[in-house]
């Protein structure tokens, strides 16, 4: 498992999850402390190409053997791309959170809601509480 | 109330353990990651500390009389230093709890319980010994527990504690650190190994060798996933009060002619059968089930989960269900309401997995 990690470039949600905010579309993931709360990931049950999904809901989920973990979106869009190479590798979410284990790629329908995001720095202290 | 710990707590916290509350005890749940503790047991040699297990010690001449009062086994089939499973059962012939009892001697027999239920099989154990000439006495506080599972598993610890392990389903009297303990040839993963009760003072050194001789320290996730795999039943989930030992599969060890609690009961429903059985399932695609999801054929609930997870052994959801009685068949198709979405699920036969 990689060591903890919040890169600076990316945005933060308080439910433990990232965006990497590029222009109007987005990737977003779980964070290195929610893959490392959950343990290893044995399941990612991605939404369809073509959902909208709405900022501060349930998008997806992620299953450890020992549970199961709704991914909450940080911001609001329509889904144009799943990560379909976690469905044979769901690991990478634990080794690579935030690069090959990616959950999904979004048309952000509101960009404004970004402004609502926490940074590095911000997510770091919250964790810290 | 703060949780109860092991006398192994220090040695988890030092190897990073994720520790989590389990019947009001701080365990183990994983240290490095549940499918490599998972895969060290099928492969190789792993270790659990189920010191939170409880035991109880039942002696004097009544003591036969009352176990086969007590117990659903025929306890009078256990040679000295022999090993039996079996129901401890309600007057309705609902299961209390499961447990092994071991012959220690002529008239004295040591009892492991689930900790979930021990201090309620204690009261049920004296309650039913009025009568018996024996003394029923709570020594969970004597035993540290650890469980040494896998195919090296008897090797290594034959080598590294220089004992000799007696034969699955034997317990013997050995000396572990300088100290008198027992080793039992029984476990709860489907592999060969051990299960040592020993001095809960000495047990920290001895954890410390068998991790030195290469034995992967292994959580409860673990244990949880590799019983499954091997459709052993969980008291709590798979077995209840509510249910029978016929229902749950377990007939084999009720011996209704010894005249147990709940004997009467329990030939009933093995003589008329049950509405329900307990039976192994596995998910054809996607998807793990979880305790508590309803089982439907069609749009009829038809059972409810009692036990789920993903299976690392064959990278697939697996259960066990509580299912109507003629839909028990290996090879049925179900599905499993998984939160809302239907996972196609197939009746398996046990164990799910075998080597």
């Amino acid at each position: 498992m990689a060591d903890a990690s919040y890169p600076d470039e990316l945005r933060y949600h308080p439910e433990h999850d990232w965006a990497r905010i590029e222009g109007d579309e987005a990737t977003f993931g779980i964070t290195w402390y929610a893959q490392d709360s959950l343990g290893e990931v044995v399941f990612y049950d991605p939404p369809e190409v073509g959902a909208t999904i709405a900022k501060d809901t349930a998008y997806a989920e992620v299953e450890s053997v020992k549970a199961v973990s709704d991914v909450i979106a940080p911001l609001s869009g329509e889904i144009v791309a799943v990560n379909e190479g976690l469905a044979d590798a769901p690991e990478r979410v634990n080794d690579d959170p935030y690069g090959e284990g990616w959950l999904v790629r979004v048309k952000l329908t509101d960009p404004a809601e970004v402004d609502e995001l926490l940074s590095a720095a911000d997510y770091r202290n919250l964790l810290d509480t | 109330m703060s949780p109860l710990s092991t006398p192994l707590r220090e040695k988890h916290v030092e190897l990073g353990a994720k520790l989590v509350d389990f019947a009001g005890w701080e365990m183990p749940v994983t240290y490095e990651g549940i499918l490599e503790e998972h895969s060290a047991v099928r492969t190789h040699a792993g270790m659990f500390d189920v010191s939170h297990m409880g035991e109880v010690e039942v002696e004097g001449p009544g003591a036969l009389a009352f176990l086969q009062r007590a117990l659903s086994n025929d306890v009078a089939a256990i040679s000295v230093g022999g090993a039996q499973y079996s129901c401890l059962c309600n007057e309705e012939g609902g299961v209390l709890d499961d447990l092994f009892a071991y012959r220690l001697g002529g008239d004295r027999y040591l009892l492991v319980t689930n900790s979930a239920n021990h201090e309620s099989d204690l009261a049920w154990l004296g309650r039913w010994s009025r009568g018996f000439d024996v003394a029923v006495r709570d020594v969970a506080d004597r035993y540290a527990m650890l469980a040494v599972q896998g195919p090296h598993a008897r090797q290594i610890t034959t080598s590294t504690l220089g004992i000799q392990l007696p034969a699955r389903m034997r317990v013997a009297p050995v000396q572990i650190g300088r100290r008198p303990a027992l080793a039992c040839g029984t476990g709860y993963t489907g592999e060969d190994g051990a299960e040592l009760l020993i001095d809960p003072e000495i047990a920290p050194a001895i954890w410390a060798e068998l991790l030195d001789a290469g034995v992967v320290p292994c959580g409860l996730g673990a244990r949880d996933t590799l019983r499954l795999e091997v459709c052993f039943h969980l008291h709590g989930n798979d077995l209840t009060p509510e249910r029978s030992p016929i229902e749950a599969g377990l007939g084999w060890c009720c011996k209704e002619e010894t005249g147990f609690v709940g004997a009467e009961a329990v030939a009933r429903a093995r003589a008329e059968g049950t509405a329900e059985k307990l039976v192994p399932f596995q998910i054809e695609g996607a998807g793990i089930p979880r305790q508590g999801n309803p089982v439907l054929l069609g749009e009829e609930e038809v059972g409810e989960v009692t036990s789920g997870t993903f299976s690392p052994s064959l990278e697939l959801g697996i259960g066990m269900a509580y299912l109507r009685v003629d839909l028990a068949e290996p090879g049925t198709e179900v599905e499993i309401d998984v939160r809302g979405k239907r996972r196609a699920a197939r009746v398996g036969s046990k164990p799910l997995y075998e080597r």
